[in-house]
């Protein structure tokens, strides 16, 4: 679960996306970042790059939304939410 | 039945369960990181999580989760680090009972009842032999039943008409007619109310222990209600041939006004409180869903659900405080026996067995059509159900005219 093959997406991948693409649609469409999520660093401090705790609520929803997965209460914190390294590896421990 | 208990430790052996593993976070509804307990009621939750449909359809026994609480150490909990147990404050026990009331309420009050008795015996119990011995079996696991309540005494718990009978040197006889007596076959002991002797004022009562060996129960009613399906308070008629050494040293007007009524009020309201939390956790996963269905816009049940966690919050202050309260004068007999502080455990019991009906009603009405089935991932069918028995055992018209007298002496503690 460390090095996930996710350097070579192929693009636009609908049907069955992968998980951090998921995380960086979800930010996109709102995480109202003041970079663009699709090519920040998966480690890049995301609330320094404008993401508040309100917006972390709705880039929670379509990633359960877009996964069908649900957080499980004991992730929901703030630290989670921090990189899109950490938000993928809650989503892929909550499928 | 004697279980393997661990003392002192955590219960890293079996490894954290996935919902208690990270709980310690900052997360807003973990429990609090020093919380010494909260791993093993987690992994007793879960047990009795998967048993509790089945226990309330089939109105029986958790007895999958009772075995899990002796091999947790959670009926020892509260043994005196003095004696060789944990020496839990009722703080720590009340959050054990919330954990397991949001999992299966049936469970959580065989907790709580259990704890109301357990903790009479080396609070009230002396050190004769058989009561010593009866605190040994509970360091061990040992879950303690009661029988209170008479029939012909109209569920009055301090007064009794069945009396202490001395039959030989040292031994007693005992026959009651209990209208209910919780969970009694899966008992280790049942300790028992009684006149202290055949000329004793009804009032005058001890408790005494009765073990299964020493004790017949010929059942004389089913418990088939509408919640707390699996307590099982079966009407049983008790015959004990027991030692006296077996009645606990002080009086029951003591041991009730300073442990028993003011811990079970305590413990119940805390396991109400797990039912309310349960329900409202299936109302935020419905409201989620809806949420994720337009992500963006807020959907109208979360500002029920926002309401709903506001009665809930106030609810779980209110018993944690309650639990605090006694704790800090868990040791003090005058306080414990002063008008203000029964009359507040009687309000804690009386608000937080109408608050848990409520809570569950609104949590029912935020889920809709799936709340409101009978069964289900999203039924809170089961919830309203136990939350209903709340305000019925012990009524809270009897409290209230209780406190109908006291509160012409006494009022709140503000």
């Amino acid at each position: 679960m460390h090095q996930d093959p996710t350097s070579a997406p192929s693009p636009v991948a609908l049907a069955v996306p992968s998980v951090e693409q998921a995380v960086r649609r979800a930010l996109a469409d709102h995480g109202r970042l003041t970079v663009d999520a699709s090519d920040v660093a998966s480690i890049a401090d995301l609330y320094a790059h404008g993401l508040t705790s309100h917006a972390t609520v709705n880039v929670m929803l379509a990633i359960e939304n877009d996964l069908d997965v649900e957080f499980p209460d004991a992730v929901l914190h703030r630290a989670t939410f921090a990189t899109i390294e950490s938000i993928t590896a809650a989503a892929e421990a909550a499928a | 039945m004697t279980a393997p208990v661990l003392v002192g430790g955590s219960s890293t052996a079996t490894g954290p369960s996935p919902v208690a593993a990270t709980a310690s976070d900052v997360g807003a509804t973990s429990t609090p990181a020093t919380d010494r307990f909260g791993a093993r009621a987690a992994l007793v939750a879960e047990v009795a999580a998967r048993h509790a449909d089945e226990v309330d359809r089939d109105a029986r026994p958790p007895r999958e989760a009772i075995a899990a609480m002796k091999e947790h150490g959670l009926l020892a909990a509260a043994v005196p680090v003095a004696l060789g147990g944990e020496g839990a404050a009722l703080s720590e026990l009340a959050t054990v009972a919330t954990t397991l009331g949001k999992a299966c309420a049936a469970t959580a009050m065989v907790f709580a009842m259990h704890h109301g008795q357990a903790m009479a015996l080396w609070r009230h119990g002396g050190v004769g032999l058989g009561v010593t011995a009866m605190t040994e079996a509970v360091l061990r696991g040992a879950l303690v039943a009661s029988s209170t309540t008479e029939k012909g005494i109209g569920g009055d718990a301090r007064r009794s008409t069945c009396a202490v009978e001395v039959t030989e040197a040292g031994r007693i006889h005992l026959h009651k007619d209990a209208p209910v007596i919780s969970y009694a076959t899966e008992a280790d002991a049942v300790f028992v109310t009684a006149r202290r002797d055949p000329g004793a004022a009804p009032s005058d009562q001890r408790l005494v222990i009765c073990l299964p060996e020493d004790t017949t129960l010929t059942q004389t009613s089913t418990w088939d209600t509408l919640g707390l399906r699996g307590t099982c308070s079966n009407g049983w008629v008790l015959d004990a041939e027991t030692h006296e050494d077996r009645v606990l040293r002080d009086d029951y007007a003591t041991i009730s006004a300073q442990t028993v009524l003011p811990v079970s009020h305590v413990l119940w309201a805390a396991v109400w409180t797990g039912i309310a939390a349960g329900a409202a956790d299936r109302a935020r996963q419905a409201v989620r869903r809806q949420a994720r269905a337009a992500v963006g816009t807020t959907p109208p049940g979360a500002l029920r659900l926002a309401e709903l966690l506001v009665d809930l919050q106030s609810l779980a202050d209110a018993v944690r405080h309650a639990a605090g309260r006694f704790d800090a004068v868990a040791d003090d007999p005058a306080v414990l026996g002063s008008t203000s502080y029964a009359l507040a455990a009687n309000a804690l019991k009386v608000n937080a067995s109408e608050r848990v009906v409520d809570i569950v009603t609104k949590a029912m009405r935020i889920i809709g059509i799936a709340g409101f089935a009978a069964s289900g991932p999203m039924s809170v069918a089961r919830h309203l159900r136990d939350a209903h028995g709340a305000a019925v055992m012990v009524s809270n018209d009897r409290l209230l005219q209780n406190d109908a007298a006291l509160a012409l002496m006494s009022g709140a503690i503000l």
